[in-house]
């Protein structure tokens, strides 16, 4: 019997059938362009209105704040660049963390490149962005904070709600990268009291290729895709009609139900930690103890390395993923684990399984059963393993 | 991304091990870049009677430490010494450019095990010279 086990549900998700029946009429019958006059077309209207209706609904939104993308990356780019060119008059500092996205951190850079100046905060062992460094980097320029919710690597959750309220207090815009965290734990943007919060609909059982950005009504910001009159003239390019129906059911799907998901997740995300703290040695936990996604789990295993992990799990049907340097195609391993003070070699053994709403708890048995013996089996092998 | 040879040395690697009564111990790599290849040779009458492995690395890296070990077994340390990093890859129906080092690393892995081979028999050894691989003289 072939197993398949997927534990990689924060690179992506499958998409729910519910969802994808929501798709399909925009896929074959209902093929008109959202902007026509003409009746045809006011199906696809529709659907963006309902789909608009329901991310707004999920995230205690009115729906003229959210605006679709075309993915979590062009949120956060559109954040970024349009907050800190719509607000450069009043400065030109902007404020995020050393382990955000990349799509918020190489945006920083590129601003970087144009004039801004960007203070990167580093974070505690755990992860966590601590709200008094945030005070002491508050200039008199700085016009933009972005904080990730969520880490996509480690799933250490960030105190947003405090962060956000210092940079109310000093009347500066505050965005969160929420990819992560939308479908996983409870998001409401007045509660977070965010200006700006990005997500992406193929995190949470939606399609990929879709994603949206809450614009605090009143939010000073340029609009970045530049075209048509589509997203209220903020974003052109004819709407991906079926990906906002699939994002807007799927948003809804993940979102009903969450606290007895998180529940459930929670329980089996502790069963693979304490499972793995059982039976293999010179394992390290990555990321906060308590204050992570539900479904997430990082593990650093000393003296072997991760693609050579990922592929013997893989072998045994077990799809998941590494911060190691080798899988992502550069030298050094995730600036995520360097940030918490990891030193490289041991930055190199990292491991996340990420749990999902379909996965089961014969899933984590099986994985607990075939896990302690690849990481022997690489261990024997290597030079630098004490035996 | 890799050859079935690849994942067939990665998955089933040839030679792992220490070689106790090894004439030839050489170690390349560092654990800060994610790749230490450790190599045991036995040599008797300047041939190379066993060769094993100990690779703390991906799987290219563990890939390539199995299938060098088998390219030497059994060869003049003269042969040994032209074994090149291009070599490894052929016999692995080839590597990912980003995983090409890796290979580099195991040539530089057996010539570090001859080289201590030489030191320890008092013999004089002529560190193979370094290219760029622009004359066109040779395989590199």
């Amino acid at each position: 019997m072939e197993q398949f086990v997927y534990l990689d549900n924060s690179a992506t998700t499958p998409v729910k059938p519910e969802v994808l029946e929501a798709m399909l009429p925009y896929l074959k019958a209902e093929f008109g362009n959202p902007s026509s006059i003409y009746k045809k077309a006011a199906a696809a209207e529709m659907a963006v209105a309902e789909g608009r209706r329901q991310v707004a609904a999920a995230l205690g939104a009115d729906p003229s704040e959210i605006f679709f993308t075309a993915c979590g990356t062009e949120a956060d780019n559109w954040a970024i660049k349009g907050a800190a060119l719509a607000n450069q008059a009043k400065g030109k500092h902007i404020i995020t963390s050393q382990i955000e996205h990349h799509a918020v951190l190489h945006t920083a850079a590129y601003l970087e490149k144009h004039g801004f100046s960007v203070t990167y905060l580093p974070v505690d062992e755990q992860g966590i962005v601590s709200p008094d460094a945030l005070r002491d980097a508050i200039r008199e320029d700085t016009i933009l904070i972005s904080i990730m919710m969520a880490n996509n690597e480690i799933g250490t959750v960030e105190p947003i709600r405090e962060l956000a309220s210092i940079a109310a207090e000093k009347k500066i815009l505050f965005h969160t990268d929420a990819v992560q965290a939308v479908g996983s734990i409870p998001v409401d943007v007045k509660e977070l009291g965010v200006d700006l919060l990005s997500l992406s609909a193929h995190k949470f059982g939606g399609p990929k290729g879709v994603g949206a950005l809450y614009i605090k009504k009143g939010t000073k910001i340029d609009t970045f895709m530049h075209g048509g009159a589509q997203e209220r003239n903020r974003r052109g390019g004819t709407e991906n009609v079926a990906g906002i129906a699939g994002l807007g059911k799927a948003i809804t799907l993940a979102t009903q139900n969450i606290e007895e998901k998180r529940e459930r997740i929670t329980a089996l995300r502790e069963k693979l930690i304490a499972g793995i703290m059982e039976t293999i040695p010179h394992a390290r936990l990555n990321g906060h103890r308590t204050e992570r996604l539900p479904g997430n789990v990082n593990f650093c295993f000393q003296y072997i390395e991760g693609e050579a992990l990922l592929l013997r799990l893989d072998a045994k049907g077990i799809a998941a993923s590494s911060g190691s340097a080798c899988t992502s195609g550069s030298l050094d391993p995730s600036h995520v684990l360097l940030a918490l003070g990891l030193p490289h070699e041991i930055a190199h053994g990292s491991l996340r399984l990420s749990i999902g709403e379909q996965n089961t708890e014969a899933e984590i048995d099986y994985v607990l059963s075939v896990l302690p013996d690849i990481v022997k089996i690489l261990r024997a092998m290597s030079p630098i393993y004490p035996g | 991304m890799y050859s079935e040879k690849v994942m067939d040395h990665f998955q089933n690697p040839r030679n792992v091990g220490e070689i106790e009564d090894a004439n030839a111990v050489g170690q390349v790599g560092n654990a800060k870049c994610g790749d230490i290849m450790k190599m045991y040779m036995k040599i008797e009458d300047g041939i190379i009677k066993d060769c094993k492995f100990k690779t703390f690395g991906c799987g290219a890296a563990i890939a390539t430490s199995s299938m060098a070990t088998e390219l030497v077994k059994g060869k003049t340390i003269e042969e040994a010494r032209q074994l090149t990093n291009k070599a490894v890859m052929e016999a692995l129906d080839g590597l990912p450019t980003a995983k090409i080092h890796c290979s580099v690393l195991a040539e530089e892995a057996i010539e570090a095990a001859l080289a201590d081979y030489h030191e320890r028999q008092g013999l004089p050894f002529e560190p193979k010279k370094h290219c760029d691989g622009c004359c066109g003289n040779c395989e590199h």
